[in-house]
């Protein structure tokens, strides 16, 4: 945490955003990440009922006040406070969550489409997305939606030109180096390579989700069976 | 013990002050666009500030009453009537079962509030009853009402009624233009990428007159006007609070409101303060805004002094 800087801008009237390392750099990088996660909770503990909100994302925390509890001056005077008290590394902070996905080129048609690209066999693609440790760095655009990165260099594929209307629920995709598992049908642009059994987002049990911003995610393949065994559905796409 | 919907209008929505503490699973805060006019209608029944209440877009909610109650109207001008006759808005009214509550078409204002003594009761989902139609959440199974819902709330007898003085009521953007004045000021406190954006950009947004778009809904307002884009267009997504003014590339602005998305990529000028929000929600295209910059310690004046006249408010007891 020492090493990544923290700088505290205006977001409006009830809220500071506090960007970590370069303010302007897009590099996203998994310390950058886990100090993010780390710093939510000390905001959560010296805020207490003061505290709104918190959107935590890719290089920034949105910290949101009750300014009938406490005022502007208190707020950044706390956030400065707690950003300056060194913290351990946590580098590898973060739970480690396993999410299984049936690759399919049925179900997944752009797990084809990244093999061609790439040069590499379907197999070799599942390979490398299953064996690489993702990072959540953020939660947002839908109820659920988790982004994980990175993916591999050689898999990366931008969005497609015309997104699909309806992308099914625990679909598995891939856009430029990012991946996630959409949590409910929805329309969306990016690669399908799979399907998740698994609920993302589960509006009537605790935890909602089972991976929050900072925990780590590897991806366990499955095949058909277990797939319909753990409770996955098959759509026509 | 209920309101059943005959109409429920273009676009009714459950809704309490907002759902928070959620944005950490994705999820907006929703809740009344026009705040102030919100809290006046539960106010006036002597109901929780948080109550749940129906915020009517643009008019054409109509009710049967299947209990004794009491309601109130707020917000944008537009007729009511209960079982055909005339009645004030900013008012706690009585009705009894059987009674038919109609509102018409808002003539000037485009956002209601139809509160209910006690507040509807809507299980809350996420800690809160506020609908959001794109996540389908809150309300009544996450969706717009319909006609036949059903709408619980508890049986109300008795009740003084009251009433908000005519001088106290807010004034929306239309008495501005109707009496030919200024545009509508939106404060706004600068922030976010605002250092991005070259000086002579900043002077035009500030400098310039921005027209409310027929594109523009409950998650923002997209303004049109003299073009104000970032000169550097690439960004992480981040938090975006209520009230944040993102530009896109065309450089037109969009104010993001109750129902945006808790993270996005576009640079940010500033955000406009909560009251300025109210004040936006009840525009119509062709509207026109003006942008005006302020510092922190203006918007907690503005916002203590305005809490600081609202508990000074004294409503006036009605004879029944």
């Amino acid at each position: 945490m020492s090493t990544t800087q923290a700088h505290i801008k205006i977001a409006s009237e009830n809220s500071y955003i506090i960007y970590f390392g370069d303010p302007d750099s897009l590099h996203i990088n998994a310390e950058v990440s886990a100090s993010i996660a780390a710093t939510c909770e000390q905001v959560r503990r010296h805020f207490g009922a003061r505290l709104i909100d918190l959107v935590a994302s890719y290089a920034s925390l949105l910290v949101i006040y009750d300014t009938t509890q406490c005022d502007h001056l208190w707020a950044k005077n706390t956030l400065k406070t707690l950003l300056n008290t060194p913290q351990k590394n946590h580098q590898d902070s973060g739970q480690l969550v396993k999410i299984p996905v049936f690759y399919s080129t049925k179900y997944g048609p752009e797990l084809t489409l990244i093999a061609q690209n790439s040069g590499l066999s379907v197999e070799q693609v599942v390979s490398i997305h299953s064996t690489t440790e993702y990072r959540v760095y953020a939660i947002g655009f839908a109820p659920g939606f988790a982004y994980l990165g990175e993916v591999d260099e050689r898999l990366a594929t931008p969005r497609l030109a015309t997104p699909r209307l309806k992308v099914p629920t625990g679909a598995v995709a891939i856009a430029d180096r990012q991946t996630a598992v959409y949590p409910a049908s929805s329309p969306g642009g990016w690669n399908l390579i799979g399907l998740c059994p698994a609920p993302m987002f589960n509006a009537h049990e605790q935890p909602h989700m089972p991976v929050s911003v900072g925990d780590r995610v590897q991806f366990e393949p499955i095949d058909e069976q277990q797939y319909l065994a753990m409770g996955g559905v098959l759509h026509e796409l | 013990m209920s309101f059943k919907v005959l109409q429920p209008g273009l676009l009714s929505l459950l809704q309490d002050l907002g759902r928070f503490g959620q944005h950490n699973v994705g999820l907006t805060t929703g809740g009344p666009l026009d705040s102030e006019a919100f809290l006046w209608a539960n106010r006036l029944l002597r109901n929780a500030a948080n109550a749940c209440a129906i915020e009517v877009n643009f008019g054409g909610l109509q009710l049967l009453a299947q209990t004794d109650s009491y309601i109130c109207i707020t917000g944008a001008d537009l007729e009511v009537t209960i079982n055909g006759v005339d009645k004030p808005l900013w008012t706690a009214h009585k009705v009894c079962t059987g009674d038919q509550i109609k509102l018409g078409y808002s003539a000037q204002g485009c956002r209601s509030y139809l509160s209910v003594a006690g507040g509807f009761n809507i299980s809350p989902s996420f800690g809160s009853s506020a609908t959001v139609v794109r996540e389908k959440i809150g309300g009544l199974n996450g969706s717009k009402l319909a006609a036949n819902d059903s709408l619980p709330c508890s049986k109300t007898t008795q009740l003084l009624r009251q009433t908000l003085p005519q001088a106290s009521r807010p004034l929306y953007a239309q008495d501005a233009i109707e009496k030919n004045a200024e545009n509508i000021v939106l404060r706004l406190l600068p922030g976010y990428q605002h250092h991005l954006f070259d000086s002579a950009t900043k002077a035009r947004f500030f400098h310039s007159q921005y027209k409310v778009t027929d594109r523009s809904d409950r998650m923002g307002m997209r303004l049109e006007g003299p073009a104000v884009p970032c000169p550097s267009q690439k960004m992480l997504s981040e938090g975006i609070c209520l009230g944040a003014v993102q530009v896109p590339a065309d450089g037109q602005p969009i104010v993001l409101l109750n129902d945006r998305q808790t993270i996005g990529g576009y640079p940010k000028i500033g955000a406009v303060i909560a009251r300025d929000i109210a004040r936006l929600a009840q525009l119509r295209p062709g509207d026109t805004v003006q942008f005006e910059a302020v510092d922190l310690y203006q918007a907690h004046t503005i916002n203590t002094l305005a809490q600081l006249r609202f508990d000074a408010t004294i409503l006036q007891q009605l004879e029944d």
